[in-house]
């Protein structure tokens, strides 16, 4: 249900050169996590670990709506949204090598990505503790009397977490400008959705919070786009939030130690999610369009892994963070 | 100076702190509309709008962490907690993202935020509100915790507290909020976090304090005097960081120690207290240093058992003259 009606569309829709650049982020991250997973196996990353793969769609459709200036904040499965909101590969592959060059300095990981500089409040490891943080982020921003919008991304097993529910009455209540992206990928680790949501259509949580919503296609970045400029639109000019629920698909498993299919899903169930992949169906559309041919795409394809290979390599030779970086930034710098 | 109640200093902290700066804001249940849940915000929502006195609905965990949020972003939130027995609910968002934020995004997000209310028992209220949590929160790096036991001290700490750039959680006292003393009026009256005070000096044994066991300290020092003893009362004012310099030079002059507190004994604030001491004053003690705590036990309702399970000035003297071989 979205409550108010969509933008109008410019006539032409996107051009080739916005297509292009959504294409080159879908590949650019799918190529970062295949390579991730990779230095993972080769024990350069370490701990925890989790992938975005299949759901590249979701990051770079709903951050193409979003300004400079406005605040994201995800979870732990963030590597894509660091990416998407224009994070070096460099600064994140470095970040997962745990190097003093990586965008939290080597302190942070996989789970904790943070670039002040480009509102991107973190990487969280609790599941459903960004949601009230995003919250508070929309507060500072209606407090000061910006414009500025939260997006907040969750997986969608946070919807039965306390946080959840107690963020969105606030936000709601408050007026806060503020967008909540559930990114269904259909498995809270290996719990399915309907083994642990008593309600199955995510987005009618909102009506508990009088709070508009819509569900999304997620293997389509230019209908997330849309979507999300709706639901901005709603934040910046109404000062209202908007609950999305995206519905995608994780090809991999939850995480490094978790095989792709076999225990709680099937081998079938995989490749047919498969068929509708986010970076197939954007390539299609331009090749179908002529505003890209299969060279083009192939150059992308080698730019970005190019670009990954560098972030490796960058990585492989960026210092460990100085022993005495173990005492730092526990507490403000003495004024 | 005038005479105040430790209640109306904080107050006057607030009051002060958000006349100082407009990014300061108050927020939790019952602060705006109803004054207060104990008053301690009284007249803030007059003075200063529903934009920065927040009533919120009751939830801890959600408004403790849009404060958290609004920190990220550079406000400086005061988070009111009805009572520290709460803000269990809150503590995920106190303790997983307060308190890590500056270290885990390297150094680029810090989090200025206070977290206050009234921690302990008062009188009667059984075992889920009279406990007093302060150890569960000094564990943890990244945050400060502060608990003044005077109105002086309740309004130069608030004060600091709130201008501090890292998480403070501040923890008063129910029992205290109607205490009164001498409270300094100048603008700029703020006590560092992190000092310790020397609340009567004396020489034959040192007696560390915070929080309301202070009144309790003083008591039983005045008692002692009367037998020829002579007590120093430390008041730690501070639970993290410790003024370990403050314990370390009054049990050198005295050479014994007892510590009171009014939470649980087991992996309480008194023995991160004779860890300092043992280690860095051990040739200086005549005695072991005895520790005066509450009960092991979950607080119970009937007077005369909450009475037992509480440390007071009897106990205190009790132990002192263990410590000093006169019992």
């Amino acid at each position: 249900m979205a409550t108010t009606a969509a933008p109008a569309r410019s006539k032409s829709g996107p051009g080739a050169d916005e297509l292009r650049g959504y294409l080159r982020q879908l590949l650019l991250i799918r190529r970062f996590e295949e390579r991730a997973g990779e230095m993972y196996s080769l024990g350069k990353i370490g701990g925890f670990c989790h992938l975005y793969i299949g759901q590249e769609a979701v990051a770079v459709g709903t951050i193409a709506a979003l300004r400079p200036d406005d605040y994201v904040i995800s979870a732990y499965r963030e590597h894509g949204q660091a990416l998407a909101r224009g994070m070096s590969s460099r600064s994140v592959m470095a970040e997962l090598f745990g190097k003093a060059t990586g965008c939290s300095k080597g302190k942070g990981g996989s789970m904790h990505l943070f670039d002040a500089s480009l509102g991107f409040m973190g990487g969280h490891g609790i599941v459903g503790g960004q949601i009230p943080l995003a919250a508070g982020l929309a507060f500072a921003a209606k407090y000061r009397g910006t414009d500025q919008v939260a997006a907040c991304f969750f997986g969608e097993a946070a919807v039965n977490i306390g946080s959840f529910h107690e963020a969105l009455n606030m936000a709601s209540l408050w007026k806060l400008p503020v967008v909540f992206i559930i990114e269904n990928n259909g498995y809270g680790m290996g719990t399915a959705l309907a083994r642990g949501s008593s309600l199955l259509d995510l987005a009618h949580r909102s009506y508990s919070y009088d709070m508009a919503n819509e569900v999304v296609d997620g293997q389509d970045v230019l209908t997330v786009k849309t979507a999300m400029e709706m639901a901005v639109t709603r934040a910046r000019t109404e000062s209202k939030p908007t609950l999305l629920e995206i519905r995608t698909y994780r090809y991999v498993g939850h995480s490094m130690s978790d095989a792709a299919h076999g225990t709680y899903r099937t081998k079938e169930e995989v490749e047919t999610y498969r068929e509708r992949d986010p970076i197939v169906l954007l390539r299609d559309r331009m090749i179908a369009a002529t505003q890209l041919d299969a060279a083009g795409y192939e150059a992308l394809d080698r730019e970005v892994k190019a670009e990954v290979d560098d972030a490796i390599q960058f990585a492989e030779s960026s210092p460990d963070p100085d022993p005495s970086e173990l005492w730092t930034d526990v507490y403000a710098p003495r004024s | 100076m005038a005479v105040i109640t430790y209640r109306e200093a904080l107050n006057q902290a607030l009051r002060e702190e958000m006349h100082r700066d407009p990014d300061v804001f108050l927020m939790g249940e019952e602060v705006a509309e109803y004054d207060g849940a104990y008053k301690v915000s009284r007249g803030l929502l007059k003075e200063f709008g529903a934009r920065r006195v927040v009533d919120t609905p009751i939830a801890e965990l959600g408004f403790a962490g849009i404060g958290v949020g609004a920190a990220m972003a550079g406000l400086r939130p005061v988070i009111e907690f009805m009572t520290w027995n709460f803000a269990l609910l809150a503590i995920d968002q106190v303790v997983n993202s307060a308190a890590k934020l500056r270290y885990m995004s390297g150094g680029q997000i810090g989090c200025p935020i206070v977290f206050r209310g009234p921690g302990g028992a008062a009188l009667q209220l059984a075992a889920q509100h009279s406990q007093a949590l302060e150890s569960w929160y000094a564990h943890v790096p990244g945050l400060k915790v502060v608990m003044p036991g005077t109105p002086a001290d309740a309004k130069g700490l608030l004060k600091a507290a709130i201008r501090d750039d890292d998480p403070v959680v501040f923890i008063e006292g129910e029992m205290l909020y109607n205490t009164k003393g001498e409270v300094p009026e100048a603008e700029d009256f703020v006590i560092p976090i992190g000092q310790a005070e020397v609340k009567r000096p004396g020489d034959h044994v040192t007696v560390v304090c915070h929080s309301k066991t202070v009144t309790v300290a003083l008591k039983a020092a005045e008692a002692l005097a009367q037998e020829g003893i002579s007590a120093e009362v430390v008041d730690l004012r501070t639970i993290r960081p410790l003024d370990t310099d403050t314990i370390l030079a009054s049990v050198a002059k005295t050479n014994r120690c007892v510590i009171l507190e009014e939470g649980w004994p087991y992996a309480g604030v008194g023995a991160q207290v004779v860890d300092v001491i043992q280690r860095d004053a051990f040739d200086h003690l005549d005695a072991p240093v005895l520790r005066v705590t509450g009960a092991d036990v979950p607080m119970p309702y009937n007077k005369q058992l909450e009475k037992a399970a509480k440390t007071d000035p009897a106990r205190a003297v009790a132990a002192v003259k263990r410590v000093l071989y006169l019992a």
